[in-house]
């Protein structure tokens, strides 16, 4: 016989035990990305055409860097969240389903490694 | 295992479309753009820190007449879902549900980002890139 209270076993947990954590993140992440979206749009005007030389000098700035590295990591993790979405939506079948999440959990893990070492790479003059 | 092709719910085509209907869906279609546009930047960040050559190809490829229009959908995708979101993040906090007040920022958010995109739009043809 348990001593634990009914509550106390089903409190934190979801249907999947992790759904509400899912929604917090998701709405943490888009607060955070409110601030960097708009100065991602301001840089965009001004630094997006620019050689290759002044993007280098432009992000070489520890701001603007610190700034790419915020904008890609809560970026990229909202987008896993969002298409994550996506997919429990609108993929069936059990294997399809495991496929797609997998894929998209490497891609974007991968594009986020590559773009930030990119930014870190600029941003140390290599 | 196959699975019976039975008729699901809801009948999506005998809706009239609505503008919280049409803004709803516009978030998800404008976050999966986004995932691309994603892409885009990476390559654009990867090739800034690899080489000239690299460098001028994102260059090439993003100054051309195609590349401005993906450009240009990016831009609107991004005010889009940065304006729409700000109204879900209300939404969050319990406010705006009103169905007027929720069709009044479902255009707004509609309007306001294709005024922000068209005015990125005209300084960047205007030399401010």
């Amino acid at each position: 016989m348990s001593m634990r209270t009914p509550i106390s076993k089903v409190r934190g947990q979801g249907s999947a035990g992790t759904g509400t954590h899912h929604f917090w993140v998701h709405r943490v992440t888009a607060v955070a990305l409110v601030p960097l979206t708009i100065w991602f749009l301001c840089s965009l005007l001004s630094h997006m055409g620019g050689s290759r030389d002044e993007v280098i000098a432009w992000i070489s700035q520890p701001l603007v860097a610190i700034a790419f590295v915020l904008l890609l990591g809560t970026g990229i993790y909202h987008l896993k969240l969002g298409i994550q979405v996506v997919i429990e939506d609108y993929v069936h079948g059990e294997a399809m389903k495991m496929f797609s999440q997998l894929a998209l959990t490497l891609v974007t893990a991968a594009v986020g490694v590559a773009s930030v070492f990119a930014v870190f790479k600029i941003a140390v003059g290599g | 295992m196959a699975q019976a092709k039975r008729p699901v719910s809801p009948h999506l085509q005998v809706y009239r479309w609505s503008v919280t209907m049409a803004s709803s869906i516009l978030h998800r279609v404008t976050g999966v753009a986004l995932g691309a546009g994603t892409l885009l930047l990476a390559w654009w960040l990867v090739a800034a820190a690899t080489s000239d050559e690299a460098f001028a190809l994102v260059q090439h490829c993003m100054g051309s007449w195609p590349g401005q229009l993906v450009m240009l959908g990016f831009c609107w995708a991004l005010t889009y879902h940065l304006f729409n979101g700000i109204r879900h993040l209300a939404w969050d906090m319990g406010y705006g549900f009103e169905l007027k007040a929720a069709q009044l920022s479902g255009w707004f958010v509609f309007i306001a980002s294709t005024v922000v995109t068209l005015a990125i739009a005209a300084a960047s043809l205007g030399g401010m890139l």
